[in-house]
């Protein structure tokens, strides 16, 4: 197969006239149709929606000759709204499930003219580092059909990095978007909490959520992140601040830009083809003129055991809606209690029913100072930390995650030892700060890895600029799995 | 604290949660939700004096809006994903749920 078309191609080809939104369209669908039996990514195919939208575009051209994605075809998790289009969140509970109304961000890309193909699989309510969580069957990395994509947001990952999108929406609550970028070779960006609406994500961890792209550039990610940051009178937590022009920021030049390097962190449990990408990454940007410097981030350690207790209880309390009242499942039981009990038992999987009855424990009478108010506590000790760094540094960098993609099935009767390996991502998201991962390597086996790079609250601009510096001197981006040759 | 979830922990909270358990499902959540609990410990060894708990990493600050009618999602739509429900025109409909009051 040659290169897949990026979405700025599509984009000003649409938008010109010299490539129809219908060909574009046309080449998605059959793209997913003949990989996706063996990668799973997709819950739903929109075809004949997206066939129609795309119609739609190329006859009346002139309507979406400035559209920032006229015609670009995007993928969307399944724990997004879309009116009319199921939305399962990967869960028996949501199977049928059809939303009255779309996200914000879903709403904010249709006005760009982008056409959308599909609703992606991902871990259950987003609960996961594997997309293994998910009532309709685990996704498949590209790369190596018996490993990983990583997760939550798996299939909107693999939807990008086997060439059946130009780009695709996740949702970050402790790594969601970044992992699963870095395990398939592509970009993916957490933005600042605040940056973009959550209106009409299915909540998980509130304090924690974010929804971001996937794509196969750091210029890509940009044009997206563009079209959908912003405030949102539906969203309260939107922020008011007018998002930055990234596209403009990617000028390649990166000189004086300083780089934190926690190495004090990165000594042990990380796998060494990890380390050696991420020194030669550092490399790379060292001679591009950024300076690299060793930065200490003390309570960074205690960031697992703080996000499992933060997270697990804001999802038990967002998920008391899910009771067979109003919406999806419900047994048939008579009696209101019964039904209520039956229901979450048979709705939900096993990491879900986890998460739910630790987030209860944290949250119930006699643990709540122990655990959660502690847990909030030392959260304020790990912001410390990244305010103190950003005061010498730019950007932290870090592997985005210390282990390849692994095998499906390897991990799963291992809850804690699955959470161990989210240690570099949760901490952006207690911290409520932007966060990238942009390929930088493959390991001996051919399995991708990604660099992370954190950055100031709002300053996404400097995290893609970084990215996009450091793709114009290397070909990890460009790097294609197996499958999509 | 490995070992001290006990089975009639994970009852008590399961009933709080409102989920029904399978014996299995007791079993291993007890020893699961142990070993989590058992690593969260290393928590208690920092010094937290004075430290405010942080609710949000960027914290936003509160904002009005006008408190203005505005159109809402059309009832019959939402009712429409109920499982059970009644659709009444002239006053909305309602959700239908087994029994509450005997």
């Amino acid at each position: 197969m040659t290169r897949a078309a990026t979405v700025a191609e599509i984009r000003d080809g649409v938008r010109s006239g010299a490539v129809s939104a219908l060909d574009v369209c046309r080449a998605a669908i059959a793209r997913i149709d003949s990989v996706d039996k063996s990668l799973n990514a997709f819950n739903t195919v929109t075809a004949e929606l997206a066939l129609e939208r795309a119609a739609q575009i190329d006859g009346n051209r002139s309507a979406f000759s400035t559209a920032p994605l006229a015609g670009v075809p995007v993928a969307v998790k399944d724990n997004i709204c879309t009116a009319g289009v199921r939305t399962t969140a990967s869960s028996r509970i949501l199977e049928q499930f059809v939303p009255p109304y779309n996200a914000t961000v879903v709403e904010r890309l249709h006005a760009a003219g982008a056409v959308f193909v599909g609703k992606t699989n991902c871990d259950e309510f987003a609960m996961g580092s594997s997309t293994e969580n998910s009532a309709f069957g685990p996704t498949r990395n590209p790369w190596a059909l018996d490993r990983i994509p990583g997760g939550s947001s798996g299939g909107s990952a693999v939807a990008v990095a086997a060439g059946m999108a130009p780009f695709s929406l996740g949702s970050d609550t402790g790594g969601s978007i970044r992992q699963p970028a870095a395990m398939c070779g592509i970009v993916g960006v957490k933005p600042t909490y605040g940056r973009v609406s959550r209106y009409g994500l299915l909540a998980f961890g509130s304090s924690l959520d974010q929804i971001g792209p996937f794509a196969r550039s750091a210029r890509d990610a940009a044009i997206a992140l563009g079209v959908i940051a912003g405030v949102d009178r539906a969203d309260a937590t939107s922020a008011a601040r007018p998002p930055d022009d990234y596209e403009a920021a990617l000028t390649g030049d990166i000189r004086g830009l300083r780089i934190g390097v926690p190495s004090r962190m990165l000594d042990s449990g990380v796998d060494p083809d990890i380390s050696r990408a991420l020194s030669a990454a550092l490399d790379t940007l060292r001679a591009r003129g950024a300076s690299v410097v060793d930065i200490e981030l003390p309570h960074a350690k205690y960031a697992i055991s703080v996000y499992y207790l933060v997270a697990t209880a804001e999802a038990s309390s967002n998920l008391a809606r899910y009771d067979g009242a109003r919406y999806g499942l419900r047994t048939a039981d008579t009696d209101l209690g019964a039904m209520y009990a039956k229901t979450r038992a048979r709705g939900f999987g096993a990491e879900v029913k986890r998460r739910i009855m630790l987030g209860t424990y944290v949250l119930s009478a006699g643990y709540y100072d122990a655990y959660y108010l502690k847990a909030q506590q030392v959260r304020t000790l790990i912001l410390r930390d990244y305010d103190n760094a950003f005061t010498t540094v730019d950007v932290v960098a870090m592997p985005t995650s210390p282990i390849p993609p692994f095998r499906i099935g390897e991990r799963v009767s291992d809850p804690l030892q699955m959470y161990l390996a989210d240690i570099f991502t949760v901490s952006a998201n207690l911290a409520g700060l932007p966060a990238i991962s942009v390929p930088c390597g493959l390991t001996s086996g051919r399995l991708p890895i990604g660099l992370q790079l954190t950055g100031r609250p709002f300053d996404e601009s400097t995290l893609l600029r970084i990215a996009d510096a450091y793709e114009r001197d290397t070909e990890w981006w460009k790097q294609q799995p197996p499958i999509a040759s | 604290m490995p070992g001290e979830f006990s089975k009639a922990q994970v009852e008590a909270v399961a009933a709080l949660a409102n989920l029904e358990l399978e014996p299995a499902e007791i079993e291993l959540f007890a020893r699961q939700l142990g070993d989590v609990l058992a690593h969260a410990e290393e928590l208690k060894h920092i010094d937290t004096t004075g430290v405010s708990p942080t609710a949000y990493g960027v914290a936003q600050p509160s904002v009005d809006r006008p408190d203005e009618v505005r159109p809402s999602l059309a009832i019959a739509d939402v009712l429409a994903n109920a499982p059970d429900a009644v659709q009444a025109p002239r006053d909305g409909g309602f959700f239908k749920v087994p029994r509450v009051i005997g």
